[in-house]
């Protein structure tokens, strides 16, 4: 009797998120961009560097759990049901996904960042030296 | 309304592709401007082309009303519930800012508080519901707030002064009353969800073992369908909530803190230390007092509206559709049936204005997110028969404290209540 409406979901998360879908949007679709494109670039993805993204990316699967419990007010020992704890999985799973594609992203860019060499040399000399 | 209940029937659409536009030069009035008379006016504007559409409402306010609850327990300030009138109504549709007074449905015709006659060719009426406090003697809603009363239906304003009471209470534990009335209300689940979370906020303030909590229910029930009348027992138990049954409050000492319940045994005083007066509810008194309530049966003493239970089409005024709170009908006084109904009463005077029929139908449904402690809901959707009516069956179990359901309530309710208001859910 009930379908699921794309068009009503869309109106429900816009209302839902405000401004943040925009932005949030903005930045999945910079993340995906970035990884496409240093895919293309690199030929290939570097297993290092996909396993470097992906230890970093648990902090963004961790976040995106803290703020679904802050915006819910609520904890996750509130779960209650095989598909509390599926949500809660899948919660972790979209920060971490996200994350990853984004570091990844990131990493492969600043590479070929302009000013990239000059940037790295100046922290490594402002970083404290030991005494002589 | 069905908290996450809306929240699910929100995903998922009520109406079939969008229909085409129908062309008219009728005019529509809507009486009331809350949650069934801002979507039909969102509603009538998107499926009507050249129609004149009137608004008739004083208030300025809009009132999210599931909201009151999250308040009333303290997780959201009373601003929570609190938007304008005036950013829900569509460009092209007329405000008047003044109350109906009368309604004449003979003479097509309804008269407003400023003395203004208004005819229309068709009336959606959402007048919505009248808390009788006054009914209850010795009742004074000034004091809610104050030595342990409480009222979560009031206002926001009172929702958070109830919630201050309630920090208050929470913290030495006693004795704490719940009921409901014996007339039919808008969601209620709520009397039920509030016991819940005040037990829970007891537990976790530690002083739930000097406390004594008890449910007062007006018939022999916990809720109008079984089922879930039951689970509601079951959890009671399991939380040491006492219930009785067959008490109605009749009047209340706020000084004194003592309430007196009539019961089938004659009247019953009690005394207490937090309690959650909910007031006797009827139909907006500018429609019971009118030809459009129902003249007998049930639904004729609170004047509820007589309406065809499927269509909402007025039985003896056609060119009158009731939705929203105000319908005579045996279920559905939530902003989820809002959802439902008011498609359906406006596909039928789409389609009279188009020489067609229309076979939509609202069966019934309703939808009750029922808290059953800060961080898990049951969430509860049925249909005027009691059948259970999940809007994700083998997902979303109905009977099933869950913490998606909760999740549903807390966040995904109010945006999905705001674009049923703007005609997009
Ligand atoms: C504490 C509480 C919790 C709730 N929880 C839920 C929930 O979890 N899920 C859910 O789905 N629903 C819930 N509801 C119910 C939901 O809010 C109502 O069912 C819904 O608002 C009904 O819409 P309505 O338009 O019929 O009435 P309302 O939204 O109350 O609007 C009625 C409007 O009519 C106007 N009016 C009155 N008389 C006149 C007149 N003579 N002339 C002109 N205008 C007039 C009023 O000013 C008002 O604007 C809850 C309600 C309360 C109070």
């Amino acid at each position: 009797m009930q379908e699921l409406d794309p068009g009503v979901m869309l109106a429900v998360l816009l209302e839902m998120m405000g401004i943040w879908f925009w932005i949030l949007g903005a930045l999945a679709l910079c993340g995906l961009t970035g990884f496409g494109w240093i895919i293309v670039r690199e030929r290939g993805l570097s297993s290092g560097r996909l396993v470097r993204s992906q230890a970093f990316a648990l902090l963004a699967g961790a976040a995106a759990l803290v703020l679904m419990a802050h915006v819910t007010k609520s904890g996750f020992t509130d779960a209650g049901g095989p598909i509390d704890w599926l949500l809660i999985v899948a919660i972790f799973a979209g920060g971490w996904i996200g994350g990853t594609i984004l570091i990844y992203a990131a990493m492969g860019w600043w590479r070929f960042m302009p000013g990239q060499e000059r940037l790295v040399a100046l922290i490594t000399r402002l970083r404290p030296q030991p005494a002589a | 309304m069905g908290a996450a209940g809306l929240a699910a029937g929100g995903l998922v659409s009520a109406c079939a592709p969008a229909p085409e536009r129908v062309q008219t030069s009728a005019h529509i009035v809507i009486a009331g401007a809350g949650a069934a008379g801002l979507t039909a006016a969102s509603r009538l504007a998107q499926r009507l082309d050249g129609a004149r559409i009137t608004i008739i409402d004083p208030r300025v306010r809009h009132l999210y009303q599931p909201g009151f609850t999250l308040i009333a327990a303290g997780l959201q300030p009373a601003r929570y519930s609190v938007s304008r009138t005036a950013s829900y109504l569509p460009r092209d549709v007329n405000w008047i800012e003044a109350g109906v007074a009368e309604f004449d449905p003979d003479a097509n015709t309804v008269v407003t508080s400023t003395g203004q006659r208004v005819r229309y060719d068709y009336l959606f009426a959402a007048v919505g519901i009248d808390l009788d406090y006054g009914a209850i003697e010795g009742m004074d809603t000034s004091l809610i707030g104050q030595n342990g009363l409480g009222s979560v239906y009031h206002s926001p304003e009172a929702a958070e002064a109830t919630w201050r009471s309630l920090d208050r209470f929470a913290e030495t534990g006693g004795e704490a009353l719940f009921l409901r009335p014996a007339t039919e209300m808008k969601c209620a689940g709520a009397p039920l969800k509030y016991t819940f979370i005040v037990d829970d906020i007891l537990r976790r303030r530690g002083t739930r073992s000097r406390s004594a909590l008890t449910y007062a229910a007006h018939n022999n029930v916990l809720f109008s369908v079984p089922i879930v009348s039951e689970k509601v027992r079951m959890l009671y138990q399991d939380r040491a909530v006492d219930t009785l049954y067959g008490h109605v409050l009749k009047s209340i000492d706020p000084g004194a803190r003592r309430a007196v319940f009539d019961t089938p045994g004659g009247e019953v005083e009690r005394a207490y230390d937090f309690i959650n007066v909910i007031p006797p509810m009827r139909a907006a008194a500018a429609l019971r007092n009118s030809p459009l309530a129902w003249t007998s049966g049930p639904y004729a003493f609170d004047g509820w509206a007589e309406v065809d239970r499927y269509t909402l089409r007025h039985v003896r005024f056609p060119n009158v559709f009731v939705v929203g709170d105000a319908t005579g009908v045996p279920k559905g006084k939530t902003a989820a049936s809002v959802k439902w109904q008011v498609p359906v009463a406006i596909d039928h005077l789409a389609a009279e204005l188009a020489g067609t029929q229309s076979d939509s139908r609202y069966d019934g449904y309703t939808s009750c997110p029922l808290i059953t402690r800060l961080g898990r809901a049951m969430l509860v959707e049925f249909d005027y028969q009691d059948n259970l009516t999940p809007s994700f069956p083998g997902v979303i179990a109905p009977l099933e404290e869950l913490w998606i359901s909760w999740v549903m309530k807390t966040i995904a309710l109010k945006p999905t209540y705001v674009s049923m208001l703007r005609g997009e859910a």
